[in-house]
């Protein structure tokens, strides 16, 4: 396991990919966008980036109505 | 500043209004809808409008504003394919969609372009307590995150209060305010 910060909150989590953590946390994949150290990662980045100790991440599922 | 609109609805036509009071003079508005007879409860169109498209119709109302605006219209549904070539001239971007999933896909479409993107998710209800911001790479979105459009209508206060927020923010980053003068 990996301490990350997700969402301003300190975790642990698999040391894996971002898609991983998506799944693992049951997350929506296609309302999901996800920031990994202050950069937006487009969905099919996910797989290939591992998370590492310290990272940071946001996660925002969006809600529909505009 | 030349700020795309990515949906002219509740949320589209409501932020365009606010940035046009607010002194942006350019606009891309974009969408394949035309106004209902529902729309009227939030969204800046008028009865005598139902059945035009809302680019257009909207385009007419900005202009009673401002008649100086420079504005296009495009009819059209924004998808993967044609979001980043669609607002390829834009020094912003408004989202204004109503799929969860296209507000996603505009977000990551323009990531790569670092151009600010102002986006709404959680603006049905009615309750009006949880709006807040929060911020993601070139992204800054509004609303409570939580109530879906799926489960809840949408009404003028929550969607309006969320659209002149997100209008407030391009109009901070754009220098607007500092342009106006006390007189």
């Amino acid at each position: 396991m990996i301490r990350v910060t997700i969402n301003g909150k300190t975790e642990s989590v698999g040391a894996g990919t971002i898609e991983q953590l998506v799944h693992d946390k049951g997350l929506r994949p296609e309302a999901l966008v996800v920031e990994h150290n202050f950069t937006i990662v487009k969905q099919p980045q996910w797989s290939r980036i591992r998370l590492s100790e310290g990272d940071t991440l946001e996660l925002l599922s969006f809600v529909g109505g505009g | 500043m030349k700020i795309g609109i990515a949906g002219t609805g509740g949320i589209g036509s409501n932020v365009a209004l606010v940035l046009v009071r607010g002194g942006v003079r350019r606009l891309k508005l974009v969408d394949f809808d035309r106004v209902e007879a529902g729309n009227l409860n939030r969204q800046f169109f008028f009865y005598d409008q139902i059945g035009r498209t809302k680019v257009d119709a909207l385009a007419d109302n900005l202009k009673r504003i401002a008649p100086d605006l420079q504005l296009e219209t495009i009819v059209l549904r924004l998808d993967e394919a044609n979001m980043a070539a669609t607002f390829h001239d834009c020094d912003a971007v408004v989202e204004g969609l109503d799929d969860h999933a296209a507000k996603k896909r505009l977000m990551e479409a323009l990531a790569a372009t670092g151009r600010p993107i102002v986006s709404a998710s959680g603006v049905a209800g009615p309750d009006l307590d949880g709006i807040g911001t929060r911020r993601l790479g070139n992204g800054t979105i509004i609303g409570d995150f939580r109530t879906d459009a799926d489960q809840a209508l949408c009404f003028a206060p929550k969607v309006t209060i969320v659209a002149a927020m997100m209008a407030h923010i391009l109009l901070e980053k754009g220098g607007y305010y500092e342009r106006c003068q006390l007189e």
